[in-house]
C-alpha cells in the first residue's frame, strides 16, 4: 500500500509509469545465439564494479611521483581490505575488456551493426576505445617499474605516427619524457575525463539499444516467443552477475594485484616486461616487425597498420552493403575470422612465452 | 521583399539572415577564443633540454670489471657505461632507438639488450637485431684514475 503511494507520487512528478511500461514491453529475441545478448549486461555490471572500486581506491591514492607508489603500497599492505579492493579493480578491468571484446565480436558476427543500428555500433566501438584508454592510463598510476616502461613504450608508439606523432607524444606525456607530468595527466584522464566520456557514450548506446531493440542475425529463424526482459532476462543477468562477483573474489584472493619495484627512470627495463593481455597482439607485432619496411621505420608501419585495421572495423556498417540490405555477407564474416584468428594467435603466443 | 524577389529583382539578404550570420560568426569566434588557450594550455612549453653540463661521474673503474655495464643519469636522460670484454670503455644513450625503453648490458649475449621488444645493439652501439631502426648515440668517456667520466657528445 505504502509502496503504491510512493509509486503514484513518483509517477505524478517523474512519469515513472512510463518506465514501467517500457520495462514490461521490452523483449529479447529467442534463437540459438540468444546467449550472446547477456554480454552487454555483463559488461555493464563489470563497469559498475570498476566505478565502485575505483571510487574506493580514490580515498587513498595520492597522485605524484613521490606519493603514488607509496600510497598504493600502503593501500595494499596496511589499509583493511585495500588489497581486495585493488585486486578486484585489476581483475575486473581485465575481464571487463575481455567481455567487451566478446560483446563486440559477437555483435560483429551477428551483423547487428547493420542498418538502422550503425550509431549503436559506433558508440559501442567508441566505448571499447575508451575502455582501452582506461586500461592504459590506469596501468601507470601505481608508478612501479613495469608501469613506467609500459607507458614509455605505449606513448612512444603514439609518437611514431606520421605527422601528428610528436604532438601526440607531448600531449600524452606532458613533455618530452614520462615524468610526474605524465602521471598527473593519466590520473586526470583515468578518473575524470574517461569516466565522463564513457558514461555519456554509454548513455547514448543504451538509449539506442532501447530504441531499436535487439537485432536478430540475417537469415536466422527465431526458435520461440521472445523472452520478456523483465523479469525473465534480468533474473538470468543477475545469476551471471553473481557468478562474476564470485569469480572476481576468488581471483582477487588467489592472485592479488602485484606491485613491483618503484619506477626509476634511470634503471633498465625489467626483462619480464609485458603489457596487459589486451595489448599482447600489438606488443608482439612490434617485436616481429623489422626495423625498416621500405623507406619507413617498422614501428610507424605497425602502429599505422593497427590504426587502419581499427578504422576499417569501426566503419564496417558502412562497408558491408549486403548486411545493410538484410542479406548474408560471408566475405565480412571470413575477414572477421581471419583478423580475429591473427590477433588471438599473437595474444596466445605472448601468453605462452 | 518576397514580392520583389519573385518579380526578378536580385534577392537581398533579409535582416534576419544577416543577424543569423553575425550570430553564427560570434559563436565561432567564441568557440575559437575558448579553444585557442585550452589547446596551448595542454601542450606544455619545452623545458631546457636537461643536457648535462660537462663531464658526469658515471662509475668507478674498480667496480666495473671487463664485461660489465651500468646505467646512470646523464642530465635528465639515462645513459649506459660499458666496460667491454676487451677492456675498452664506451658510453651510449641508454634509450632504445625503437620505443625508448632503457637498455641493459647482457653478459651472456655480450651486447646491449632492450627487454621491451628484444632489440639488440653491439658494443659499438650499432643496431644488430630486433626492431631498433638506428644505432645508440655514443658519448665520450674519460678515465681519471679510478673515476670514469662521461660527456654528452654524439659521436655515433
Amino acid at each position: 500500500m505504502a509502496l503504491e503511494r510512493v509509486w503514484s507520487w513518483l509517477d505524478e512528478r517523474a512519469g515513472s509509469e512510463a518506465l514501467g511500461h517500457l520495462l514490461s514491453a521490452k523483449v529479447v529475441p529467442n534463437h540459438r545465439y540468444s546467449f550472446f545478448y547477456y554480454l552487454g549486461g555483463m559488461a555493464l555490471f563489470l563497469l559498475a564494479i570498476q566505478l565502485g572500486t575505483g571510487l574506493l581506491l580514490l580515498l587513498y591514492y595520492e597522485p605524484g611521483v613521490s606519493t603514488a607508489y607509496e600510497s598504493v603500497k600502503r593501500l595494499s599492505s596496511e589499509i583493511p581490505f585495500g588489497w581486495l579492493v585493488r585486486s578486484i579493480h585489476r581483475w575486473s578491468a581485465d575481464i571487463f575488456i575481455g567481455v567487451l571484446a566478446l560483446h563486440m565480436l559477437t555483435t560483429f558476427f551477428m551483423k547487428a551493426y547493420r542498418r538502422p543500428r550503425e550509431l549503436t555500433w559506433l558508440t559501442g566501438v567508441g566505448a571499447f576505445g575508451l575502455a582501452l584508454g582506461f586500461g592504459f592510463s590506469g596501468y601507470l598510476l601505481p608508478w612501479d617499474e613495469i608501469a613506467f616502461f609500459a607507458t614509455s613504450v605505449g606513448t612512444a608508439v603514439a609518437g611514431s605516427m606520421p605527422f601528428v606523432g610528436q604532438a601526440l607524444l607531448h600531449l600524452l606525456r606532458g613533455g618530452e619524457d614520462v615524468t610526474g607530468a605524465t602521471l598527473a595527466r593519466f590520473f586526470a584522464l583515468h578518473v575524470v575525463v574517461l569516466p565522463f566520456a564513457a558514461l555519456a557514450l554509454l548513455g547514448v548506446h543504451l538509449l539506442l539499444v532501447q530504441k531499436h531493440g535487439m537485432s536478430v542475425p540475417p537469415g536466422l529463424a527465431e526458435s520461440g516467443r521472445p523472452r520478456p526482459f523483465f523479469p525473465d532476462f534480468l533474473l538470468r543477468d543477475l545469476a551471471g552477475w553473481t557468478l562474476a562477483l564470485a569469480l572476481l573474489a576468488a581471483l582477487a584472493a588467489l592472485a592479488p594485484a602485484e606491485l613491483g619495484p618503484k619506477a626509476n627512470p634511470f634503471a633498465s627495463a625489467p626483462p619480464e616486461i609485458k603489457p596487459e593481455w589486451y595489448f599482447y597482439a600489438p606488443f608482439q607485432q612490434l617485436k616481429w616487425i623489422p626495423a625498416h619496411v621500405g623507406p619507413f621505420e617498422g614501428d610507424a608501419v605497425g602502429a599505422l597498420g593497427f590504426l587502419i585495421l581499427g578504422l576499417l572495423f569501426t566503419l564496417v556498417p558502412f562497408l558491408d552493403r549486403k548486411a545493410a540490405r538484410g542479406e548474408r555477407s560471408p566475405a565480412f564474416t571470413a575477414a572477421g575470422i581471419a583478423v580475429f584468428a591473427y590477433l588471438a594467435t599473437l595474444t596466445c603466443y605472448v601468453w605462452l612465452h | 521583399m518576397t514580392d520583389l524577389a519573385a518579380a526578378g529583382e536580385p534577392a537581398k539578404p533579409s535582416r534576419r539572415a544577416i543577424l543569423d550570420w553575425l550570430l553564427g560568426l560570434s559563436g565561432v569566434g567564441t568557440a575559437l577564443a575558448i579553444l585557442y588557450p585550452v589547446l596551448h594550455f595542454v601542450f606544455p612549453p619545452a623545458r631546457p633540454k636537461g643536457r648535462s653540463k660537462g663531464a658526469v661521474l658515471a662509475g668507478r673503474a674498480s667496480e666495473l670489471p671487463p664485461g660489465t655495464g651500468r646505467v646512470f643519469p646523464l642530465g635528465a636522460k639515462p645513459a649506459i657505461l660499458v666496460h667491454t670484454p676487451e677492456g675498452k670503455w664506451r658510453a651510449f644513450s641508454a634509450r632504445c632507438t625503437h620505443l625508448s625503453c632503457t637498455v641493459r648490458y647482457r653478459e651472456d649475449l655480450g651486447m646491449l639488450w632492450c627487454a621491451c621488444h628484444d632489440g639488440r645493439f653491439d658494443l659499438t652501439g650499432k643496431n644488430v637485431g630486433g626492431p631498433p631502426p638506428r644505432p645508440l648515440p655514443e658519448h665520450s668517456v674519460v678515465i681519471k684514475g679510478d673515476e670514469v667520466y662521461v660527456t654528452e657528445t654524439e659521436l655515433g
